[in-house]
């Protein structure tokens, strides 16, 4: 047996624009084993709640991450709302996914971006938040907001998006589409981008399933689950299947991405399309009392928010578990018997957003 | 060809204009609903403070003794939460973003006072 | 189109009984979670097929707990988490991080601090 190695990985690496610590047990080139070790920013926002009112708590919510933060407060306020009985009106529902459909495609953007520039493709990382940019200014427009939208309030919505605002949405998803079918071209076809992905990281389904993978990093490995289909706000009016691959490597990972990018531009096609006039909220009188998980498809995979409520204008408990939380101990299990030079690839096609995990 | 497929774009970059704007010497566009910054139409306000009660960062201060308003630029989130609960929509959100700063910016206000009455 | 959501009550000793069963059927965790009222109140959640089951165990302050993560993995990070913010007692995690995966200022920051805190809870 050769002599052991411990590798400290992060919490400063430059594939990482957030913390997480590893120690990697090295035999030769070989990890052993990886222990993960985070909390360098925890913030106790769940601790938050005694201190805000149900109705504050959203903006608390929202700012749990600055990725997904559309979707945090939407499973905060359909958490909410459904222990309180609230029907929100249609249009709202149908905003609320436009949004998050929108939020998907600049996640998965980012992500594919940060994947280029692990493996040492700056270009291509600057070409993918080029698009990206549209995206945004997308957001500006409609919701007041880069990053963080303050859009969603318990009962619906804050702010309408116009006829004409939706045709202009439509078209830029158009425009873009051409634009990233050449760019999603050299993820898919590029010799070299090919050899640092495929056979890389490989999760059976058998494995995904045990240790409780989440999101694309499930659905890479052949499990058909996305939690859309259990047809919160207005997914149960759209037409999609879940994008599913076999392979279970990095490549199929990014492959699930891509191909999601593609479902969301869909999406907020039929959701333009379908879009009923009317309210954007309802409004509701009284206190929540009661509890509730409620679970979402975000763009790292399935998260779920848990609220108490005593009757009170303050929560007794919310809690939020994070897809990255989840898909920790997968990572964990990829670790195993990879080469050195590959760990940086396979953090990353797990999607890590630490700000999700540490509340 | 499964190789060079970057190619086209590296040589299209090298006849094109940058992608990102010169931006402290050209000014951004902001849009019509960019959430910026806070401003208030002082002369309207009442001095409830019910602006400052919701606000989710504690950034908004108000002393109705003497009738002063104000916020700390850096405290505030942008949310637009104080413009939605303020009983004479005195409070609305401007799309220019705050200047940046390098410490704590607090902006007070304060009522006019007529003339024909005494300062108190 | 609001789904019926049951949590069933278990004994603390019934506990891992009940994880090897649905082990056995085929279910994946999903989470764990702690409330604290008057004791802590953990709740276990399982999925299979989009349904959810939770099981829910009530926990004394001082009382000690059997891990799952010899059972179902992924339940060490919970139980950390669990160990780190409310001070839970668990044995045999199958990675035990001794309090240490969140650097917390102080020791168990979600659970009460105090005898005013603790008496707030209670009512």
């Amino acid at each position: 047996m050769s002599k052991r190695t411990i590798v400290p990985f992060g919490p400063q690496h430059p594939v990482l624009p957030e913390p997480i610590h590893l120690d990697l047990v090295l035999e030769d080139e070989k990890v052993v084993e990886a222990i993960p070790s985070i909390g360098f920013v925890h913030r106790g926002l769940e601790k938050l709640v005694e201190k805000k009112e149900f109705t504050e708590y959203v903006y608390v919510a929202e700012r749990i991450c600055g990725i997904c933060s559309f979707m945090h407060g939407m499973g905060y306020c359909q958490a909410v709302e459904n222990i309180m009985g609230i029907k929100i009106p249609e249009r709202a529902e149908y905003l609320r996914t436009l949004w998050a459909e929108l939020s998907r495609i600049h996640s998965h953007l980012l992500w594919l971006g940060l994947l280029a520039d692990a493996f040492g493709f700056e270009s291509l990382f600057m070409h993918c938040w080029k698009l990206r940019e549209q995206i945004l200014d997308v957001f500006e427009s409609t919701t007041g907001g880069r990053v963080i939208f303050s859009v969603c309030k318990i009962g619906g919505v804050r702010k309408d998006i116009d006829q004409d605002t939706l045709k202009g949405i439509v078209a830029v998803i158009d425009k873009m589409q051409k634009e990233l079918k050449e760019l999603t071209d050299v993820f898919i076809e590029d010799y070299s981008v090919k050899h640092r992905l495929v056979g890389v990281g490989v999760l059976t389904k058998q494995e995904a399933h045990e240790v409780g993978a989440v999101g694309p990093m499930m659905r890479a490995s052949g499990i058909n689950q996305d939690m859309r289909k259990l047809g919160y706000a207005a997914y149960k009016y759209l037409d999609f299947e879940p994008v599913v691959e076999n392979d279970g490597d990095c490549y199929a990972r990014t492959l699930v991405r891509i191909r999601e990018i593609y479902q969301s531009m869909d999406l907020i096609r039929q959701c333009a399309a379908k879009m009923p006039e009317g309210e954007i909220e309802e409004k509701f009188k009284g206190m929540p009392s009661g509890e509730r998980f409620e679970r979402l498809e975000q763009p790292r995979g399935e998260v779920i928010y848990y609220v108490k409520a005593n009757g009170t204008k303050f929560l007794d408990r919310v809690r939020v578990r994070t897809p990255t939380f989840t898909n920790v101990p997968a990572l964990l299990k990829i670790l195993q018997g990879c080469d050195l030079a590959d760990v940086p690839m396979m953090v990353l096609t797990i999607d890590p957003c630490i700000s999700c995990t540490e509340r | 060809m499964s190789v060079l497929r970057f190619s086209g774009y590296i040589i299209k970059n090298l006849f094109q204009k940058p992608a990102t704007s010169m931006y402290p010497l050209k000014k951004q566009k902001c849009f019509d609903r960019t959430r910026g910054h806070i401003s208030i139409d002082i002369d309207a306000c009442v001095f409830c403070g019910m602006c400052s009660r919701k606000c989710p960062s504690g950034a908004i201060g108000v002393d109705r003794q003497v009738k002063q308003w104000d916020i700390e630029r850096l405290k505030c989130i942008q949310c637009s939460c104080c413009v939605e609960v303020c009983p004479k929509k005195c409070l609305s959100m401007k799309n220019a973003y705050t200047a940046p700063s390098v410490g704590s910016v607090k902006d007070v206000f304060h009522a006019r006072v007529p003339d024909n009455q005494p300062n108190s | 189109m609001v789904d019926k959501q049951t949590i069933i009550e278990v004994k603390v000793d019934e506990l891992v009984d009940k994880a090897v069963l649905m082990k056995g059927q085929g279910y994946r965790l999903v989470q764990i979670s702690c409330t604290y009222k008057e004791n802590f109140e953990i709740t276990y959640s399982f999925d299979k097929d989009y349904e959810l089951v939770h099981y829910r165990i009530h926990v004394e302050r001082d009382e000690e707990i059997l891990s799952i993560s010899q059972i179902f993995f992924s339940a060490f990070i919970y139980e950390n988490e669990l160990k780190d913010l409310f001070g839970v007692k668990i044995k045999d995690i199958a990675i035990d991080y001794e309090g240490g995966l969140y650097r917390v200022a102080k020791k168990a920051p979600f659970a009460p601090q105090n005898k005013e805190e603790e008496e707030a809870k209670h009512v």
